[in-house]
């Protein structure tokens, strides 16, 4: 049973990675920018949830307030910044982001403090399902997990189903042709760029009340959805949840089994991966 | 020098659902120049990657001196004697044009690897690259800055490059492109001199370029051989007239 | 200009004041740090964000090969830290070199950070606080001490002497047939291939080159400070000495050097509580900004200010 629910535990880590990871490997895959500050983005949504959570006194109401609010900054960051670096090597765009993940740290070293700082489960998700006569589950992790997938789901349908998702991959695999379809990728771009960052906030967000807010959380995670994206593929989004998958139950297990040497436990498993298929599981054309 | 031959059977590149090159055989010989004609998406640049190892084919077979080289990369042609040029021109814009060749011939050097003495140091590498921009008539330009030549020169330079690493095979996709009159001229003499001694594969768009220089020419149509025999047998055919020649002439080709 | 800049670096002791020999002595040492990441930058185009773990597995490697209360002899340590670096490159080397681009990127991050991580969870090197290099080695020839590396200003003209070395190494092997291949590698590979070179075992050259004076850098580090904790093997450190690179200039040596002045520089000036007071605590604001806008503005480095003295850069554009 313990097992059991160290296995619920890495599933659940596995969809939130994945909701990082498919918003990164979307910049990457349809724009061809590695954006570092990703995990900034994630930072902020934790953060965000943190104080509008203290601010409304209601989850609820910080949800989509705050997804606006990352919404307009990725679009403002992607028109005056990344926008500039489509074309130069990927050396700038790595500084670029660089550059933006002390910014962020330190705009939240000014305003929250270096502490870390509990979130609230919401009042309607305390309770939690008992499994045995000593052992019980929270309800807010299974929440977690639900909505993950429903967002996957969802991306899943906009992509391969609707117009904008055509655009979408076109606009990977062949940015001249959408052009001169009379689309304008410009706007594409930006779109799937401030798409991308509210996703990784809101996975910040959502896992809020489950890790606490802490410095340096960001990074922390950051490197983590490398390693997924790297075994994924880059660019692929069915790759980003296979992986993120793996990744979440070996590094849940891992903490359990073996907790000393847990933080090298994906890296191994990305060497592995690395070693028999240098392009990730599911290299995208 | 003895000159090996270069024999592809039934080369086919699928990419998605869209196939590029589909069930294309030829051989190439040395002293003789092979052209590869036919408008623009037919096909023909995908053939020559294949032929080089930038591309692996789907399916068909290329022999070069007695064996299957299907599953070779790039290099490994190159060492074993396949050179080519690409479309745009490839040679490195801030380097001198001697140190373009030297490059080039350095990669047939046992001491290629070697990382303390400069490279002005090794007297053979200088040699095969003064005699290779000798070959295409650059030796003049050696000590010019590669991207301050002109675009004819940079063609040359990037066969001179080619030449330097003494390839038996030569695929050649559209030297003469973006040349004037003078520029495709001298180009011409050049291709006829190297024909002498080498395999020649030419994918060229100018008809009179093309009929001047190939004994053997293959058209392509939508990544299909639509006809393949000697340069009288390829004029007098209808069917390429109609599909191809006709129009490209009309055009002014 | 360098002989000039050499200069000014050798005359810095004059000042007397013990606090620039040392930072001076950082800065060199970075800027060896530096050059070696510019190999692989500048030269190969190879964007690497786990350098920083060689630079720190170098600085652990001496500290455990010393005794505690003794000094360890310099020729014996230091060769064996770099040919474990070498050896750790080439291991490293082999796995992220099959990948190129923005995964190569991604992937030297996730193997610095897991040697990151190794350092940090597990008692190897007193985890998380680190471990401290109690006595520097002895450098002595035929028993008598020809340099003595505890005294600040005898360290300052070694290391001084040891990042001219690394420059003219360096400047060296770029004009030698292998460097002008990596050159061409940078440049276009496609047409290098077609050419006859394969791409991977002079990137792997180059790797493990860069992998040892990062080796080197970290070496000398540990001797100055007296100790060594996981945060120098982490990616930060690695993204900070790119900023160098890129603050100084890529792909021109001399650049890393001016850019590890210049981010040490900048770094001083805006963590000084003396010109900025309270604002002081928050330096990594203005150190971010200032990372934003170079990279906007001066894409090229400070380097490139003084492009028109020396001869155009080799390989810098296809044509």
């Amino acid at each position: 049973m313990e097992f059991f629910i160290q296995l619920l535990n890495g599933i659940q880590y596995g969809l939130l990675l994945f909701l990082l990871a498919s918003g990164l490997t979307l910049i990457f895959g349809i724009m061809g920018v590695l954006n570092l500050a990703h995990g900034s983005f994630y930072m902020v949504g934790a953060y965000l949830a943190y104080w509008l959570a203290r601010q409304t006194g209601n989850m609820w109401l910080a949800i989509p307030l705050e997804l606006a609010i990352v919404f307009i900054i990725g679009l403002i960051l992607e028109s005056t910044l990344y926008a500039r670096l489509y074309h130069r090597d990927h050396l700038h765009q790595v500084l670029l982001s660089f550059g933006l993940i002390l910014i962020f740290e330190e705009l939240r070293s000014i305003f929250f403090g270096d502490d870390v700082h509990g979130v609230p489960v919401p009042e309607s998700l305390k309770h939690s399902i008992p499994l045995t006569s000593t052992l019980s589950y929270p309800v807010y992790r299974l929440f977690i997990s639900a909505t993950c997938l429903a967002v996957a789901g969802a991306m899943y349908l906009v992509i391969q189903k609707t117009k904008i998702g055509m655009t979408i991959r076109a606009g990977s695999t062949n940015r001249e042709m959408v052009q001169s379809l009379g689309i304008n990728i410009k706007l594409v771009y930006r779109w799937v760029f401030a798409f991308g960052v509210t996703l990784a906030a809101f996975a910040g967000m959502i896992a809020a009340p489950v890790s606490s807010v802490y410095p340096g959380m960001g990074s922390q995670i950051l490197i983590i959805c490398f390693v997924v994206v790297v075994i994924g593929g880059i660019g692929s989004i069915k790759g980003a949840m296979v992986a993120a998958l793996m990744i979440g139950i070996v590094d849940t297990l891992g903490q359990v089994l073996l907790p000393e040497f847990s933080g090298v436990a994906v890296y191994l498993l990305m060497a592995a991966v690395l070693l028999w298929r240098p392009q990730g599981l599911f290299k995208v054309a | 020098m003895t000159v090996r031959g270069l024999s592809a059977r039934g080369l086919t590149k699928v990419f998605g659902g869209l196939t590029a090159v589909n069930n294309v055989s030829l051989d190439l010989s040395s002293g003789t120049v092979h052209a590869v004609i036919g408008p623009n998406g037919a096909g023909k640049t995908t053939l020559i990657n294949m032929l080089s190892g930038d591309l692996a084919p789907t399916a068909g077979s290329i022999q070069f001196d007695g064996r299957d080289i299907v599953g070779y990369s790039s290099d490994q042609r190159s060492r074993m004697g396949l050179g080519r040029t690409y479309q745009k021109t490839n040679i490195f814009g801030s380097f001198t044009a001697l140190e373009n060749c030297r490059l080039a011939a350095q990669s047939r050097e046992a001491h290629a690897l070697s990382i303390w003495r400069s490279t002005r140091a090794y007297p053979s590498l200088e040699r095969e690259a003064e005699r290779a921009l000798a070959a295409v008539g650059l030796e003049q330009r050696a000590k010019a800055i590669a991207g301050t030549l002109s675009h004819g020169e940079q063609r040359q330079l990037d066969i001179a490059m080619s030449l330097a690493t003494r390839p038996q095979v030569l695929l050649l996709d559209e030297p003469l492109s973006g040349m004037g009159a003078d520029e495709s001229a001298s180009m011409v003499g050049l291709l006829r001199g190297l024909a002498k001694d080498h395999a020649v594969l030419l994918v060229e768009h100018d008809m009179d370029a093309v009929f001047a220089l190939a004994e053997v020419l293959t058209v392509m149509v939508n990544g299909c051989v639509l006809a393949s025999g000697t340069r009288d047998q390829i004029r007098a055919s209808d069917e390429v007239q109609r599909a191809y020649l006709g129009s490209a002439e009309a055009r002014g080709g | 200009m360098l002989v000039l800049g050499a200069m000014c670096i050798a005359l810095v002791p004059l000042t007397g004041a013990t606090f620039y020999i040392q930072l001076v002595s950082k800065i060199m040492i970075l800027a060896i740090f530096a050059m070696s990441l510019d190999l692989l930058v500048g030269c190969v185009g190879l964007v690497s964000l786990g350098h920083a773990a060689f630079f720190g597995v170098a600085g652990y490697l001496i500290a455990f090969l010393s005794p505690k209360y003794q000094a360890a002899s310099f020729w014996l340590t230091l060769p064996a830290v770099l040919m474990i670096s070498a050896a750790l490159a080439c291991l490293i080397g082999l796995l992220v070199l099959r990948t190129s681009g923005i995964y190569f990127i991604m992937v030297t991050l996730a193997f610095g950070q897991m040697l990151y991580y190794l350092f940090h969870d597990t008692k190897l090197g007193g985890g998380s606080d680190g471990i401290y290099l109690y006595v520097k080695p002895e450098l002595s020839i035929a028993g008598s001490k020809v340099v003595d590396l505890e005294k600040p200003l005898q360290f300052f003209y070694f290391v001084f002497a040891i990042m001219l070395g690394v420059y003219f190494l360096l400047r060296r092997i770029l004009v030698s047939p292998f460097g002008h291949a990596l050159a061409g590698l940078r440049v276009n590979e496609q047409r290098m291939r077609s050419l006859g070179f394969p791409p991977f075992p002079y990137k792997l050259g180059a790797f493990v080159l860069a992998g040892v004076l990062a080796g080197l850098a970290g070496y000398l580090s540990a001797c100055q400070f007296g100790f060594v904790n996981p945060e120098i093997l982490s990616w930060h450190y690695s993204a900070t000495v790119l900023m160098m690179l890129i603050l100084g200039g890529a792909g021109r040596l001399y650049g890393a050097i001016l850019g590890a002045f210049a981010y040490v520089l900048l770094q001083e000036l805006l963590a000084s509580q003396a010109l900025l007071g309270s604002l002081a605590k928050h330096w990594q604001l203005g150190m971010g900004v200032s990372v934003v806008l170079i990279v906007l503005l001066l894409p090229s480095g400070l380097a490139s200010l003084f492009d028109h003295f020396g001869r155009p850069r080799l390989a810098q554009s296809g044509g």
